[in-house]
């Protein structure tokens, strides 16, 4: 099954509106970014930056898939995100969004150049997740690292805490 | 590695890009180069088999390049990394 372009572009203008963004000003940038969405939904089987190498494996890709966990750092730094989907008001009315510098940790991008030890071997394994909990509103996540952004009520990511489950063994 | 070639009437610097079918960033980059007769090659690193793939993000790395698509290279020695018209424009003189 394959997604259709009209649907990524109601999935990321009805995002956009709820985070009070905008999507790219250019028509023809916006048509060319949602379609490398809609490529990278139908090659991978979800919608991983246009802009960014996507592995095809879910787990190492989770950061890039769109809304990435890096857009709402990018829009509040840069006023676009990476790929420039997902611009604020201002770099909207100038009608011309500019490249931003990547944010995404270098060792994510090419898995392919790490050594592979032991441990970055067994990084994506599920095991190696861990709960988060946002200490603002209860919002909690399993995975990696902590989000930037809480998205349910925006915190950042210093408001998230891990979640430590200890079990108790009831004796007598 | 599978280079796609894109003819112009100038030929004078061997341009070279790596970068992504789906990047919009990369299509105004092969957009400029094509708008101004620029004779270019190029390798959409997303399209590659996984070897070839390795092959060119290793070539990435022993160049130094920054992360992140397009990377142009001209006449196998400059690199300019991402979408910037007048460095690219500057490099080729034009």
């Amino acid at each position: 099954m394959t997604t259709s372009i009209d649907s990524v572009r109601q999935r990321a203008e009805s995002d956009a509106k709820s985070r009070g963004y905008y999507l790219n000003p250019d028509p023809k940038f916006l048509q060319d970014l949602l379609k490398g969405l809609k490529v990278n939904e139908d090659r991978y089987g979800y919608p991983s930056c246009p802009c960014r190498p996507g592995s095809g494996v879910y787990e190492q890709d989770r950061d890039i898939i769109c809304p990435c966990d890096y857009r709402d750092p990018d829009v509040a730094e840069y006023g676009a995100c990476y790929c420039s989907l997902y611009v604020n008001k201002k770099v909207y009315d100038s009608g011309k969004p500019i490249p931003i510098p990547e944010r995404r940790p270098a060792e994510k991008m090419f898995p392919e150049l790490a050594p592979k030890t032991e441990k970055e071997t067994t990084m994506s394994q599920p095991t190696d997740r861990k709960l988060w909990y946002c200490k603002q509103c209860g919002y909690v996540v399993f995975r990696d690292d902590a989000p930037y952004v809480c998205p349910i009520c925006k915190a950042k990511k210093e408001f998230f805490a891990e979640v430590k489950l200890e079990i108790q063994q009831k004796t007598g | 590695m599978p280079t796609t070639k894109i003819d112009g009437a100038k030929k004078e610097h061997r341009v070279f890009l790596y970068t992504l079918s789906t990047c919009g960033w990369c299509k105004k980059t092969k957009e400029l180069l094509k708008e101004k007769s620029v004779a270019y090659e190029y390798i959409d690193v997303d399209m590659l088999k996984a070897e070839e793939r390795k092959a060119a993000i290793e070539d990435l790395h022993k160049r130094n390049a920054p992360l992140g698509f397009p990377v142009t290279i001209i006449d196998d020695k400059e690199l300019i990394s991402g979408y910037q018209p007048e460095k690219i424009l500057g490099a080729l003189g034009l």
